[in-house]
């Protein structure tokens, strides 16, 4: 009889979003050892984006994280205007708010699609993906393209919004108000659901400072840490809303938390496209051939879907980065926290464990 | 908390929700039975138009992707490369492209779109590179530029100049410059495609010098001025900036001041001593120029760096030619002359003033002491249009008017002037004869009016030239060609010109026919002809001038490196076909001669005297 055996969830198993994986040690069906296994999607992106300049940079970021890409655009264009010490017109903050926040139920939709079939219910991935389609749409008339925008830039967005864009994001959202009763229905009040999460994996708040989680799976457990409230950038300072927070730290309370979070995005779109103002969307960016950065460095950060998502950004005053450091959400919640949390856990609760995480590989093989 | 509601009212009825949607439709598109509606920005296909792309490769040199290169598309459509075009264009590798779209943010003519189609197939991969043209549009356009929302920056930034009121009181600089901080501003707008370079006469290398300008190295920017122009601070000022016409910027916006920014740096460099290019060992050859113009200059220079020791001789008494005798102080000081022979002098130019070839010297004697022979006399003899009246004093050439007034310091002026012609040297002329009449009689009562066969639309002079000349209050008579001079108890009373039918004959040659019968009289006391000027080769003995061939122009014949029909004796300026008559063709053409003077001094012209 063999005590002890391993096995390897990845890198192309259905069970892990993207070319990831995981390395188990079991004794039966329990988990005694978990090792993540990264580098199958390394690109080098933080290199490659020293060998290109200011303006070609921008089709190169949204590609870090596939799922919600406009976050990289948005904190290398605030990385960049901080340091050029640049104010984008308030326009260009309202549009940037809905994009992020847009985005931010995109991945969100994204995400339950993967946890609800994780658990079997593949219904609520099929909705999931196709109401994501609904918002993909108003990407494509906004920027010309479904995933990779590349709408926000350095100095505001590309383009003003096209006639209609209110009236389209204001469906949407009431679209989505509606489809989230169905949403609660199917999945997050369904027994099966809550009998399977609750007091699963669950995540003190000390370990999840110490570990340096962040963003929904930090909320969970029960700590009020949110970017858009404690460093508020884009359009927030201008929005009245309040941070969700559970307290249970398990995977049922991290789904819980997101769900919570994607309603307030919903309310957030609704806010800004009511409060955007009319005028300019873009600051006068120099020449791109001949565009230098004053020497320094910044850091800017952003509230992604998964968590504090940040650009380390050095300059040396020539026209290419000298040196960009991405903090990928992902990093921490697969090292060391997805590791330590699988041990003891059944295999078949593994796939459903590392989703409830929503660990993005590309965040960590960047 | 708000998460007790997920916690207690679960239910399994809820999910039971989900079976209402069995009898709806499927939200999938059936492409391809249902078409797919694109919307306006969509980022397809690129494409191309052709004929008005120019081939600049900006789109390359943004690619993130480096999915474009820059190819010559004969083989697919025949492209004729216009005037500041190449005949490249760009051809897309779309296993490369990401569809940023910067490409068509950066095109400076707008040729580059995208199309609202993103399907192609083939099995063979070479066929997903392709050059985007019109022929292979499948959609209407998506992506499209912007003029709002552009990465280019087509505003040039302004040049402070002397208010006209002000300036025609004066003989002072009427430019001011740029301030460096203006410069800077300005060459950062610069794209580095360089198609201006083929517009330059001279071939500066453009592109390098302004993102030098960018960078604050002064020193090295005018390092690569003078690589291919021995007098930039004198270009910086007079030039006819060819470049600027080519520059891509004119498609959607305002050229890059090119002209200004050259200026700008050698104003910077104080002694361009520090900006040499590497200067050769001393070989011992000796090499005559004849005449201090900018094509001498021009080739006293290279010939020097290439280690010959070069002696200038000039009739007058200062050098520069048409720049030092012909060109108004307001538009081209005189310390600026100096500095730019000053830093001839420095190099080891010998220079011999007051020296005439042909009476002081014998061109003879030239061709015997020296081992090269360059001729740059250029044109500095005024032409006549046989008015009567020319051997009067009331009716003068406008270049030896000039010079009186720059060299000479010749100060009066009668009251009422004309002048005839529509060049450059006539606006010269004019903008010279109203600062006089500022100077003697503070503008009262005065009158200066030109009149030029040619109308607005095809006059020669440049258009600043024209704007400043007509801000200064000088009258123009464009379409009257001059008839006669009229003259009253021996002084001039004024000119009868006739109405000008055509300039130009069917051949496009210099040609006018006029109306006799429609005649029109100008009131004036003075009149100056600024119609051309001719050359005199008078000092080249009757048994050489017999060897030198001449092209169907009257111009000297040479070949390719300056050389003429006798060997050992070279030309450049304008006495050559090949120059546009201004200063910078004449440059460069001195620089050309000057290599030309260095293969034969060092036998390797083309191998044939190896």
């Amino acid at each position: 009889m063999i005590k002890e055996y391993e096995l390897n969830i990845g890198p192309n198993h259905p069970g892990i979003h993207g070319n990831f994986s995981v390395h188990l040690k079991l004794e039966g069906d329990t988990i005694v050892e978990a090792k993540g296994n990264s580098g199958y999607l390394h690109r080098a992106f933080e290199k490659l984006m020293e060998q290109r300049t200011y303006l070609q940079n921008l089709a190169l970021i949204p590609r870090i994280c596939v799922p919600e890409p406009d976050i990289n655009e948005a904190v290398y264009s605030m990385a960049i205007e901080e340091l050029m010490g640049v104010e984008i017109p308030e326009r260009a903050k309202f549009i940037r708010t809905i994009v992020l926040e847009a985005a931010r139920v995109n991945a969100l939709l994204f995400h339950f699609g993967g946890t609800a079939a994780m658990l079997g219910n593949y219904t609520v991935n099929y909705w999931a993906v196709a109401d994501r389609d609904l918002m993909l749409d108003i990407f494509l008339k906004l920027s010309g393209a479904r995933v990779y925008h590349m709408y926000i830039w350095p100095g505001g967005v590309r383009r003003d919004t096209y006639p209609g864009f209110e009236d389209d994001v204001l469906g949407f959202v009431k679209y989505m108000k509606d489809r989230l009763i169905e949403y609660d229905n199917l999945f997050f009040k369904n027994p099966m659901f809550m009998h399977r999460a609750k007091g699963l994996a669950k995540i003190t708040k000390e370990t999840a400072l110490q570990m340096g989680v962040t963003g929904p799976n930090l909320k969970a457990t029960g700590v009020k840490v949110d970017v858009r409230k404690d460093e508020p950038y884009a359009a927030y300072p201008y929005l009245d809303f309040d941070i969700p927070v559970l307290d249970d730290g398990d995977a049922w309370a991290r789904e819980i938390q997101r769900r919570l979070e994607l309603e307030l995005s919903l309310n957030l779109i609704e806010q800004a496209v009511k409060k955007m103002p009319k005028g300019d969307v873009w600051k006068k960016m120099p020449n791109p051939f001949k565009w230098v950065i004053p020497e320094g460095e910044a850091y800017a950060r952003v509230e992604s879907s998964r968590g504090e998502y940040g650009f380390y950004f050095v300059s040396d005053g020539t026209d290419k980065p000298y040196r960009v450091s991405v903090r990928g959400v992902s990093m921490p919640h697969m090292y060391p926290l997805a590791e330590e949390l699988l041990v003891g856990q059944k295999l078949s609760d593994a796939p459903f464990i590392l989703e409830t995480l929503d660990i993005c590989p590309p965040e960590i093989d960047r | 908390m708000e998460n007790k509601e997920y916690f207690e009212k679960t239910s399994y009825i809820g999910a039971l929700t989900s079976t209402k949607y069995i009898f709806k439709k499927p939200v999938t598109v059936q492409y391809p039975k249902e078409k797919l509606n694109l919307p306006e920005r969509y980022r397809g296909f690129h494409v191309n138009d052709l004929d008005k792309c120019i081939g600049c490769g900006n789109c390359m040199s943004i690619c993130p992707c480096q999915a474009i290169t820059m190819d010559d598309p004969k083989a697919f459509h025949l492209v004729n490369p216009k005037e500041g075009s190449t005949h490249l264009r760009p051809r897309i590798d779309y296993g490369r492209c990401s569809y940023c779209g910067l490409c068509v943010e950066v095109c400076p003519t707008g040729s580059l779109k995208m199309e609202r189609n993103l399907i192609f197939t083939s099995q063979d991969g070479d066929a997903f590179v392709w050059f985007p043209a019109e022929e292979r549009r499948t959609a209407e356009n998506g992506f499209t530029q912007s003029n709002e929302i552009t990465p280019l920056e087509l505003e040039k930034v302004p040049m402070p100049e002397l208010e006209p009121d002000v300036r025609k009181k004066t003989f002072e600089e009427l430019i001011l410059g740029f301030s460096e901080e203006a410069a800077i501003k300005e060459a950062e707008r610069c794209l580095g495609c360089g198609i201006c370079m083929q517009g330059c006469p001279a071939h500066m290398k453009i592109p390098e010098y302004i993102d030098a300008i960018f960078k604050k190295e002064y020193e090295i920017s005018v390092k690569y001025m003078l690589e291919d122009n021995a007098l930039p601070g004198i270009c910086g000022r007079i030039c006819t900036h060819k470049c600027q016409d080519d520059c891509v910027y004119n498609y959607r916006g305002d050229a890059v001041q090119i002209m200004w920014l050259k200026r700008f740096a050698t104003d910077m460099v104080k002694d361009y001593k520090v900006s040499d290019p590497y200067m050769f060992p001393k070989t011992g050859k000796k090499v005559a120029v004849i005449g201090s113009g900018p094509s001498g200059l021009s080739a006293a220079y290279y010939l020097t760096l290439m280690g010959h020791s070069v002696t200038v001789f000039e009739k007058r008494s200062v050098p520069g030619g048409a720049l030092g005798l012909g060109i108004p102080m307001y538009r081209l000081p005189v310390y600026e002359i100096d500095k730019e022979v000053g830093h001839l002098k420095d190099l080891g130019v010998e220079f011999k003033f007051n020296t005439e070839v042909g009476k002081d010297v014998l061109f003879e004697d030239l061709m015997r002491d020296y081992d090269a022979v360059y001729i740059g006399v250029g044109l500095s003899y005024g032409r006549a249009i046989n008015l009567n009246g020319e051997d009067t004093p009331f009716i003068i050439q406008a270049i030896d008017f000039l010079r009186q007034v720059k060299v000479e310091g010749r100060r009066d002026i009668p009251k009422k002037v004309i002048v005839i012609g529509g060049g450059n040297v006539a606006m010269d002329v004019a903008r010279t004869v109203v600062r006089l009449h500022e100077i003697n009689y503070g503008g009262i009562d005065t009158k200066v009016q030109t009149v030029s066969l040619e109308d607005w639309d095809i006059m020669p002079a440049s258009k600043e030239e024209i704007e400043g000349a007509l801000e200064e209050g000088v009258i123009f008579n464009p379409g009257w060609g001059p008839k006669e001079a009229v003259f009253e108890n021996g002084k001039l009373k004024g000119l009868i010109v006739k109405k000008v039918k055509s300039v130009f004959d069917e051949q496009r040659r210099f040609n006018p026919t006029f109306y006799e019968d429609q005649t029109l009289f100008l009131e004036g006391d003075y009149i100056i002809e600024a119609v051309g000027q001719t050359t005199n080769l008078s000092f080249i003995p009757e048994h050489l001038m017999q060897q030198l061939k001449f092209t169907p122009r009257r111009r000297i014949w040479v070949d390719e490196f300056g050389e003429t029909s006798i060997s050992g004796v070279f030309a450049g300026g304008d006495l050559v076909e090949t120059s546009l008559g201004n200063a910078i063709s004449a440059i460069a053409n001195g620089h050309r001669a000057a290599i030309g003077i260095d293969f034969y001094l060092r036998n390797v012209k083309g191998g044939k005297n190896d």
